[in-house]
């Protein structure tokens, strides 16, 4: 069994209970322990960076020191953190900046996503895979961070990756192509500017549907709640009507695994997966 | 360069090359929030070599944008244009210009305050502190009893033993305000 840290990040704990929950399912299922940071605070994420940023290092780098203690990867699913982590990385490897936490930049920092991408993982799903997503038509849909700066992420094609595309065809679901998987949703203006965000989010929606998917999968928990929570007013603000499931990548892996808590998970969304998933025959 | 100018003060906090913009509009033609804007991102290059120190920090520009990274990556002369974004909030926080969003500095100010009591962002304190300061009650409350119904919000944070580290980094930081 492969031993992980695990840093869940503040949103996990709270409305993307259902990420958390579906990767810590798959990763039982791929035979990877998670081992959760202890005591690990908050990355600061939309707030310290714009405000100060030897606070936003510091802050990062607090979960950093905890998780170097142990010399495992590190597992973020968070993407908002995955880039303030990746931030403190870059500072202290490359500007040495000085911290108030023993921290070298030693610990691989690896977002869900990618780490799920790893071709060794990509082996493991296909050999376990149980149900074999068959029609289920997905646009993935990267956003942000997941991609940019492709300093701190590494992802060569950043303005059009094909990594959750292809995981989605090794579950056996059919990725189709669109415009937007890196279009920004607006996530970080939620509760300030909500008229940016309907606007943002409407039109990441008509293009989904323009595509006739079935359902839009994400790796980021803002994006999702942004997407899965007010689709009645993303609707309005564009003259249309929405009913698309937004999916974590994981929920998916854990449904085409066979995971016993899949239906569980979909139970926690605003807009409800289980009809479209259930006409599929896939729950 | 003069050494008190909004350009070296922005190029010195980010390290960014703000003089290399020649104005060819890219980051401003891919900006998502462009249309909410008041000065484009390219523009807002042009007023920091100008100096227009009022006119950049008092902007709304510097609030709305998402920090998506989508201008930064594709600038032909590599200036991170999100991370100029960044310090020009650092600044603007710091020099008594009126923000020219009400909403967004608050916003940061009690995410901030969150993490300083509480060690994580508990989301339910971070809305309702939030709501308090921007006398807001009513936007989102069906969809927050909506989430509630669906196991989506937790009433109580949990509980952290970091406080003694958090302190001391938001100690610092409040010393650097003061400065
Ligand atoms: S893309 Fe770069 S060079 Fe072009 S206007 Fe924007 S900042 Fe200036
Ligand atoms: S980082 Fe900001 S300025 Fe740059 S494209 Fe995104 S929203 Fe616009």
């Amino acid at each position: 069994m492969k031993e992980v840290s695990y840093y869940p990040g503040c949103s996990l704990h709270g409305t993307a209970r259902e990420y958390d929950e579906s990767i810590r399912g798959v990763s039982e299922l791929l035979g990877l322990q998670l081992h959760e940071l202890e005591d690990w605070t908050c990355c600061g994420a939309s707030s310290a960076h714009c405000t100060d940023e030897a606070l936003a290092i510091d802050l990062a780098a607090r979960n950093l020191a905890i998780a170097e203690k142990s010399r495992r990867e590190l597992l973020v699913p968070c993407v908002a953190c995955y880039s303030r982590f990746k931030v403190a990385e870059k500072e202290v490897k490359e500007h040495s900046a000085k911290l108030r936490f023993s921290y070298q930049g030693n610990v691989p920092i690896r977002y869900s996503l990618d780490f799920f991408c790893d071709e060794s993982i990509l082996e493991q799903v296909k050999k376990k895979r149980v149900k074999p997503l068959k029609g289920l038509r997905v646009v993935c849909y990267y956003g942000c961070l997941t991609v940019r700066p492709p300093q701190l992420t590494g992802i060569k094609k950043y303005e059009d990756p094909v990594h959750m595309d292809r995981l989605m065809e090794i579950l056996g679901a059919e990725p189709i192509p669109w415009s937007y998987k890196t279009d920004c949703c607006g996530a970080s203006l939620v509760m300030t500017r909500t008229d940016i965000v309907r606007r943002l989010g409407g039109k990441l929606l008509s293009m989904a549907k323009e595509a006739e998917a079935d359902c839009l999968v994400t790796g980021c928990p803002m994006c999702h709640s942004n997407l899965d929570t007010r689709q009645d007013e993303l609707g309005k603000e564009v003259g249309d009507n929405f009913d698309i499931p937004i999916l974590y990548f994981s929920e998916l892996m854990g449904l085409a695994l066979g995971h016993k808590d899949a239906k569980k998970w979909f139970g926690h969304h605003i807009t409800d997966p289980i009809k479209v998933l259930s006409a599929k025959g896939l729950v | 360069m003069n050494s008190n100018s909004l350009l070296s003060e922005v190029a010195q906090v980010s390290g960014e090359k703000v003089q290399a913009c020649y104005q060819c509009q890219k980051c401003s033609a891919g900006c998502p929030v462009a249309y909410a804007m008041d000065i484009l991102p390219n523009q807002v290059l042009r007023h920091i070599q100008y100096d227009h120190r009022e006119k950049v920090l008092g902007s709304k520009t510097i609030w709305i944008c998402a920090s998506c990274y989508a201008c930064s990556v594709r600038c032909p002369n590599n200036i991170d244009i999100a991370r100029i974004m960044d310090t020009l909030r650092e600044i603007a926080n710091r020099s008594g210009i009126k923000p020219g969003e009400k909403d967004v500095p608050v916003f940061h100010s009690v995410f901030l305050d969150t993490i300083k009591s509480k060690g994580r962002i508990h989301e339910l304190s971070l809305i309702l502190q939030f709501k308090i300061k921007t006398r807001d009650f009513f936007k989102d409350a069906s969809l927050g009893l909506k989430m509630y119904r669906k196991g989506k919000i937790k009433l109580f944070p949990s509980k952290f033993g970091g406080g003694k580290e958090i302190k001391e980094i938001f100690n610092s930081f409040e010393k650097r305000e003061v400065k």
